[in-house]
């Protein structure tokens, strides 16, 4: 049975009236935000029927620098009973850049994760396999925060002059 | 003199020999592996210069096609690459990205493959057309005809 996207709203509001944020929308898809402490809990909530949000199409992160709560989550999901999309926000606080992992309930998001990770820094608790996923091992930092030098390289081998 | 006018006919031939049967290996790690396709295969034909032979392994080979982007990560691979050919050798950076490292002048590329290993010839173009890399490696061929020996008791620096 289809639903309705107004209907789905209307019961996320209710089932988690405090830690949910807003509720917005941008380029056709609604943008939840919520507290980062019941990221998993939305996700169960969404993934049962009759939401059945059961695709993870994206998970990634993004640096606002220079704001209170630095870093922020962000995660698409996707119905294929219902045709809908989801797009769910939280945010890291630098000092504490904790978050569960979604690789327990999506497989995807195990390497979706592991990228986050090695660009931005974020720790997913939970994850079976927190390592970097592009960058090579003894890569310090990371460089898709807006912090990392511009320019900065670090080679594995001696370059020519 | 005699002895210098043998000397100086046997490095010709040798030079001419050499630039009418290179084996080429390609490395190619990018979009200019169209290009390059196209130029080995039948529509520019590179069999007609004698590099027909595309070899497998770094071993067989004279010639490396550097095709695409090297990133720091893949660094030490190319060189170990480059290492295991067998003298004499010759090196193609093909394509602005392995010239210069091209457009992506940010944490992973490197900025231009003769940072890791020495190139006798740089291609630019993103990708270069076809007709370009042709006249490349008639450029190629023409410095390993007046090529002398002196690679025989050098040691090559990178």
């Amino acid at each position: 049975m289809a639903i309705s996207k107004e209907k789905i709203l209307e019961d996320l509001n209710k089932e988690f009236a405090d830690s949910i944020i807003s509720v917005t929308a941008q380029f056709g898809d609604e943008i939840i935000f919520f507290e980062k402490e019941a990221l998993l809990k939305i996700v169960e909530f969404l993934i049962k029927e009759p939401y059945t949000f059961t695709m993870l199409l994206d998970l990634t992160c993004v640096d606002y620098k220079g704001e209170k709560e630095r870093f922020e989550m962000v995660y698409h999901l996707f119905s294929l009973s219902n045709k809908l999309r989801l797009r769910l926000k939280t945010r890291l606080n630098e000092a504490n850049l904790e978050i569960d992992s979604l690789s327990p309930i999506f497989q995807n998001a195990n390497w979706l994760e592991r990228e986050a990770f090695d660009m931005f820094g974020v720790q997913f608790k939970g994850h079976p396999y927190l390592r970097r996923l592009f960058m090579y091992d003894g890569f310090e930092g990371h460089p898709l925060r807006k912090d990392y030098p511009l320019r900065k390289q670090q080679p594995r081998i001696r370059l020519r002059d | 003199m005699k002895g210098g006018f043998v000397t100086t006919t046997l490095n010709s031939m040798l030079g001419w020999g050499r630039k009418f049967s290179l084996f080429q290996y390609p490395f190619i790690t990018a979009c200019c592996g169209m290009e390059y396709m196209s130029v080995a295969c039948a529509h520019y034909d590179l069999d007609r210069f004698g590099m027909g032979w595309t070899r497998f392994t770094p071993r067989q080979a004279d010639m490396l096609l550097v095709v695409g982007t090297i990133t720091h990560k893949e660094a030490p691979v190319l060189r170990t690459v480059y290492e295991q050919m067998t003298e004499p050798k010759w090196v193609v950076a093909f394509g602005a990205c392995a010239v210069s490292g091209g457009i992506y002048d940010n944490y992973a590329v490197v900025q231009g493959i003769d940072r890791i290993i020495p190139v006798d010839v740089y291609i630019p173009g993103c990708p270069p057309r076809p007709e370009t890399i042709l006249n490349a490696l008639i450029k190629l061929q023409e410095k390993i005809q007046k090529e002398g020996h002196e690679w025989r008791f050098q040691r090559k620096k990178y």
